[in-house]
């Protein structure tokens, strides 16, 4: 267990490495930092006096360094577009796109897991064939569809939920809510549902093949041979055994929700980072692009760390090593 | 001539023509797909009208809804779009745009990792290390990120006057890096069993060269799994492109994909000109739904685990 907690940790540092050298190189290789802080109207000396004080004067390994140093604690300079800290930006967008990335997980969760325990204990039924034509629909149509189609519905024809923004915030220290409001919630509603389409059905047809081939193993067939009831057998014995990959595949998605945030962002003007990093690459904002990669590299670090952590309290076998 | 009727034949009786003839959805998927690759190849001879024609275009025919609409003018099947070109004609070549970025990505990627996944099963030793680290790093990320960066790095390092016509190669690559590490690790798993026996240790002792082994006789014995793998990830492949074009990250209006169609309808969806957008993406929907059945279907006819 320890050893499997070292390869880990390896890991981490290896893509924290990685990533911050990416990070580094869109930050000091891509933008001059001189001419987007000057302008191209400044003195030779002006901007020779700028270089030193950057440190862009020393070797490309020390500048790499206190990159390091400096993003460690959150220093990643001043946005080129409008001249605010980078991590001030960041922690403005951070709640409105964390919300909407947890509702959908809860609701991809709650839903697509009954979802796929019925389709694969009764996989003949209609009910079963269309939710799993459904799914199949689901992993096919991208977020941007999903979301033009409910602002045509609920926005344009019914005329009953808002097609933009975060409606009406609370504030809680540095974190902005929209869930303590009506308006909030309200606005949440469509862009949470298209953001958890594509989870429910990865979800429900995860289960539904993990379920369909734990039914079959010996230990589902001995628990049956015992008398238990199909309700204990299936829940708990098969179930239980089915949910280990769903727990990865949950936590690799709450990645792939921050990535596909993107995109319903773009669509329901959704004030997130989202929204951030596409502004940053229309106006070349190389420190918020810089930031936004180590930030999202962090974060998947740490979710999948995490992911191995429950895995390791869930799965007696992998302790038992 | 006679040799190709008996291949013929044999596929035809082979369990993989049967289960295809016993499963109706599989077999409309499959008609569906062929249908719409058509109408994209042959856009330019099937195509009502030509949308990239400006001497054709009149501006006073912008926006007409589809027939069935009142307002609508009976030459413009599915209605025009902002510019007045026809909708039906402007989605048969966004989808070639579409289906060539989408084949084009995943047959970069497969090279890719089919080549990187050889190497690292044959060599093994650091070799292997290095590459798997490689790809175990890269799928810490989802490859709609990677894509959607190398994508934007890519938009705004171009000088700008190639960044029109580069778009096309810039996507390819783009999606293609992002997703080769599925190709790697299943050729990697393969050749690492392939290599122990003894067809490639006789190959060896005939001094045949390390790459001939990789080539003429390990890769044939691993590439089942990576065609139904590259069928999967077309449907993805198209979807990740679809993604990026919407965003204004992927192809550019000159030379529109479905997504790109579908970017510039969005605009005019408040105004209840839902045709210009979702018509596009109806088509998306099914180009992708039809790649996605067919794809599913194999890997479950393949995959001996579930017989």
């Amino acid at each position: 267990m320890i050893s499997l907690l070292a390869t880990r940790l390896t890991s981490v540092i290896l893509v924290m490495l990685v990533v911050s050298a990416l990070s580094f190189s869109i930050f000091n290789f891509l933008g001059d930092p001189v001419n987007n802080i000057l302008g191209v109207n400044a003195t030779l000396a002006q901007r020779e006096e700028l270089r030193v004080a950057l440190g862009l004067d020393q070797s490309t390994f020390v500048q790499f360094w206190r990159f390091v140093e400096r993003a460690v604690v959150g220093d990643f300079g001043v946005s080129y577009r409008n001249r605010q800290p980078v991590v001030d930006l960041i922690l403005a967008r951070l709640p409105a796109t964390l919300e909407l990335v947890m509702c959908a997980t809860v609701i991809a969760l709650a839903v697509g897991i009954p979802m796929g325990v019925y389709t694969a204990l009764k996989p003949r039924g209609l009910l079963s064939r269309s939710l799993q034509f459904g799914s199949l629909l689901g992993i096919s149509m991208p977020q941007f569809l999903i979301g033009m189609l409910l602002i045509l519905v609920f926005s344009v024809e019914l005329r009953w939920l808002s097609a933009f923004g975060r409606g009406e915030v609370v504030k809680l220290g540095w974190w902005t809510t929209g869930m303590l409001t009506t308006s909030g919630l309200k606005a949440l509603i469509m862009p949470t549902i298209t953001l958890a389409v594509f989870q429910v059905s990865m979800i429900m047809r995860l289960v539904r093949g993990e379920m369909l081939e734990v039914v079959r193993t010996d230990f589902v067939k001995f628990a049956r041979a015992r008398g238990l009831s199909d309700r204990a057998v299936y829940l708990t014995h098969a179930l239980r055994n089915s949910l280990l990959p769903v727990i990865t595949i949950t936590g690799l998605q709450i990645g792939s929700l921050i990535a596909f945030a993107i995109v319903v962002e773009a669509v329901f003007q959704w004030p997130g980072m989202g929204m951030l990093i596409l502004q940053a690459i229309e106006f070349a904002d190389f420190p918020v692009m810089a930031a936004y990669l180590a930030f999202v590299g962090f974060s998947f670090v740490t979710i999948n760390l995490i992911v191995d952590l429950i895995y390791l309290a869930v799965d007696p076998r992998l302790r038992a090593k | 001539m006679s040799q190709l009727v008996l291949r013929l034949k044999a596929f035809g009786n082979s369990e993989l023509a049967w289960r295809f003839r016993n499963s109706p959805p599989v077999i409309f998927a499959a008609v569906v797909l062929i249908v719409l690759v058509f109408c994209a190849a042959a856009a330019s001879l099937i195509a009502p009208h030509n949308p990239f024609d400006p001497a054709t275009l009149n501006i006073m025919d912008a926006r007409l809804p589809p027939v069935w609409i009142d307002g609508s003018s009976s030459t413009y099947l599915l209605g025009t779009d902002e510019q007045g070109r026809d909708l039906l004609s402007t989605i048969f070549y966004g989808m070639r745009v579409s289906i060539l970025v989408g084949i084009a990505a995943v047959a970069f990627s497969m090279t890719i990792g089919v080549a990187l996944g050889l190497i690292a099963g044959y060599l093994g030793g650091w070799v292997d290390t290095v590459i798997m680290r490689l790809g175990d790093i890269q799928l810490s990320f989802p490859t709609i990120m990677i894509a959607f960066f190398i994508d934007g790095v890519a938009k705004i390092v171009m000088p700008i006057g190639m960044r029109e016509e580069m778009r096309f190669y810039v996507v390819i690559l783009a999606i293609g890096v992002a997703d080769w590490v599925q190709f790697a690790r299943t050729v990697r798993a393969a050749t690492m069993i392939e290599r122990r026996k003894d067809y490639v240790a006789a190959a060896r002792i005939s001094e045949v060269s390390g790459v001939r082994i990789l080539l003429a006789h390990i890769l044939p014995n691993t590439i089942g799994p990576v065609l139904v793998l590259a069928t999967l990830g077309l449907g993805v492949a198209i979807l990740t492109e679809a993604i990026l074009s919407f965003l204004g990250l992927g192809m550019p209006p000159s030379q529109p994909s479905l997504g790109t169609l579908i970017r510039a309808g969005n605009d005019l969806l408040l105004s209840g000109e839902w045709w210009i957008s979702l018509f596009p993406g109806a088509a998306l929907v099914l180009l992708v739904l039809a790649v996605n059945i067919v794809g599913d279907w194999l890997r479950d006819v393949l995959n001996p685990r579930l017989r």
